[in-house]
């Protein structure tokens, strides 16, 4: 199930012809239906039907280009006035009165009043304005009298646990990739495999409300730090959602390697490790690579298990047992009691922006490295 | 030396990845058992069959469950058919290389990797404040807000935009598992291609277009982000009569209950147990889709 959220490396889409493709899928098939055949196309028989329901399926398959598109323009569009700082409308009246509680409430009240006595100190911001200089501000307060909208606590909140959730995550669904592709018995892969699936199939709410319950509770007793719900614990949960997504990747380019690599390896006289470590993994380091980036920005921009389990008080500090807010966190969080067209409202479109734009970004580069290093490695030799 | 640091890392490494794979199985056991075991006990017919009572702290979880339905039905409604015609036209009609088929595939892959909470962002933006207010400015000239606000219509739209690419995915993998004799032995009887692809090729692949409608449910059941604001409500006296109104859902339910609630100890068993429904759901859509899938890739030539 997983493996849709990746470039799926079986599919066909390689853009050049591929001269030894590995099974009937790309070859001449699909080329020779649809119609670019031997026979010209002024001298078919012209049939209106079958015209028409070409241009129709054409016509409706365009449309997930143009939700893309829409994607695109429509959360660009809301988050574009903050880059006009003119047209910024007045805040609206509803809102000011409002306040948040997300979370666990005791310690993010401590919370608050500890970011209350640090907003202090910084007073020279515009109120209740937003541009490209004041988003930069390290204060992120978009309720009160004076809304301030830094992002650098949220930019840096969304590092941590990401960073958190990787280097969990990582090498275990590396090494257990590995294990499937090169020591496995059959009955250890009947059961990794299933379990993978069913981890890929947890609803992420799932996970997050497993995390608030009981994983930071336990992990609280036993490592002893001050506050429930933190940037580790969230990081934690997000590494359960992102196992699933780097290990489908890094199974699929090490059983990808060529047998001839491994068998060559094995009759130099290695050992299975040695191949395995060697060989193997060195072989498929691309796709791997591409895995690890996919799983980034799963984790980027998860939203319901951070919301759920990092305490989401938007403090800036390096620690990591410290409560934080992500920027997808708050697009969730806030987004429900904003005014339209608001400043805030403008605000967390801009970072919903910055959240697609960084996602794409990470998504290209995978399928760039599946496509073409891994392909080449595996079939230009 | 040398060889005690080879039967070390010899023996360390089938160790230590072997471990990690039993990490993996056990976590999967422990959040399975935990919510499991947390919500064993509340989970009665009485609990799935009757609303929420005494401020949410009492009774059940139903119009949330029919929320779940509707916004899965409505957005299967919406998504498969658009799925199903875009897998046609990838596997059946566009050549591999054309700029168009690249362009729609490279469209599906993005729509795959998108958070989906730019999709709720997006169903906002587009949905609710342009095609919504746009519709109330047409019919009331702006003076009553009907569709120009979060409700189930729009948060199903949003839904099924986020579970596109799984349903394409999965058709197209069924369509291309037709046999290539089929296809070609209804041309040579003189059929056309759209005749090809209504008598042969869609009634062979309809277990997958089956199988991609479960995946995208199952998806889509267990999202919350996209329908954080474009239509999921904390709670509604009755359910939802039309299209404009708003809904209650499982995971919503789970994520207000467990973050929002005054006395979150108070309603852990309800909790608990709402989670155990969602989880039991999600499972029951995968492995009915993992055992159709299976019947795909061992199916023979009729």
């Amino acid at each position: 199930m997983q493996e849709l959220n990746a470039p799926s490396t079986t599919s066909p889409r390689s853009p050049r012809p591929v001269p030894q493709a590995d099974s009937g899928e790309i070859s001449g098939d699909s080329r020779s239906r649809n119609g670019h055949g031997p026979k010209a196309w002024w001298k078919k028989r012209f049939r209106p039907g079958e015209f028409l329901i070409e241009k129709g399926i054409t016509a409706v398959s365009f449309l997930s280009f143009a939700f893309i598109a829409l994607i695109f323009v429509f959360v660009f569009r809301e988050a574009l006035p903050i880059l006009t700082p003119g047209e910024v409308k007045e805040k609206g009246e509803t809102e000011s009165v409002r306040q948040e509680s997300y979370g666990d409430d005791t310690p993010a009240a401590e919370l608050r009043q500890e970011i209350d006595e640090r907003a202090k100190s910084v007073e020279d911001f515009e109120e209740g304005s937003a541009h490209a200089g004041n988003l930069a501000g390290t204060i992120w307060q978009p309720v009160s009298s004076q809304p301030k909208y830094g992002l650098a606590p949220l930019v840096v909140g969304s590092l941590k646990v990401t960073t958190v959730a990787i280097l969990v995550s990582a090498p275990i669904a590396i090494l257990a990739a590995l294990f499937t592709a090169a020591f496995a018995p059959k009955w250890a892969k009947e059961l990794l495999k299933p379990a993978i699936e069913v981890l890929a199939g947890i609803p992420s709410v799932v996970i997050g409300f497993f995390a608030l319950m009981a994983m930071a509770s336990f992990m609280q007793n036993t490592l002893g730090y001050e506050y429930r719900l933190n940037a580790f614990i969230g990081g934690l949960a997000l590494s359960l959602a992102v196992i699933p997504i780097i290990y489908t990747i890094t199974e699929d380019s090490l059983s990808r390697v060529p047998r001839v690599m491994t068998e060559a390896s094995l009759a130099l006289g290695a050992s299975k490790w040695q191949t395995a470590a060697f060989v193997v993994l060195p072989a498929a380091t691309p796709g791997i690579f591409a895995g690890v980036l996919l799983g980034i920005g799963r984790a980027f921009g998860e939203t319901m298990i951070v919301l759920m389990a990092t305490g989401n008080a938007s403090m800036l500090s390096g620690d990591l047992f410290e409560p934080v807010r992500t920027m997808s966190a708050t697009i969730g969080a806030e987004m429900g009691e904003v005014v339209f067209g608001d400043t805030h409202y403008t605000v967390l479109f801009f970072i919903g922006a910055v959240l697609f734009i960084f996602t794409f970004a990470l998504n290209a580069i995978a399928e760039l490295f599946i496509r073409q290093r891994l392909m080449k490695r595996f079939e230009g030799q | 030396m040398k060889k005690l640091a080879r039967a070390f890392l010899g023996l360390s490494i089938p160790l230590l990845s072997g471990l990690c794979a039993i990490v993996i199985v056990l976590v999967v056991l422990i959040v399975m058992g935990e919510v499991i075991l947390g919500g064993w006990s509340t989970l009665t017919w009485e609990f799935l069959s009757t609303g929420p009572k005494a401020g949410m702290t009492e009774g059940g979880i139903y119009p949330a469950i029919i929320g779940t339905l509707l916004l899965v039905v409505m957005m299967s409604i919406a998504g498969v058919p658009i799925g199903t015609i875009t897998a046609l036209y990838l596997s059946e009609y566009a050549s591999q290389r054309s700029i168009l088929a690249r362009l729609i595939r490279f469209a599906v892959n993005t729509l795959a990797g998108v958070p989906a909470i730019v999709f709720g962002l997006f169903g906002l933006g587009f949905f609710i404040q342009f095609v919504g207010s746009g519709i109330d400015n047409i019919l009331t000239g702006g003076a009553d807000l009907k569709w120009g606000q979060p409700n189930i219509l729009w948060a199903s739209l949003t839904m099924a935009l986020l579970t596109l690419p799984v349903v394409i995915v999965s058709v197209e993998e069924a369509i291309k598992a037709v046999p290539r004799e089929l296809r070609e032995a209804s041309l040579a009887l003189g059929a056309t291609k759209w005749e090809t692809i209504r008598k042969v090729v869609l009634p062979n692949s309809i277990t997958g277009i089956l199988t991609g409608g479960i995946l995208a449910v199952s998806r889509g059941a267990g999202e919350v982000a996209p329908i954080l604001f474009t239509g999921a409500a904390y709670f509604l006296p009755q359910l939802p009569g039309s299209l404009s109104d708003q809904f209650m859902e499982l995971g919503y339910h789970i994520y207000i209950m467990s973050t929002q609630s005054p006395d979150v100890e108070a309603t852990r068993g309800i909790q608990y147990a709402t989670t155990l429904v969602l989880l039991l759901l999600t499972f029951a859509l995968n492995f009915s889709a993992i055992f159709l899938r299976y019947k795909i890739r061992t199916r023979k030539l009729r």
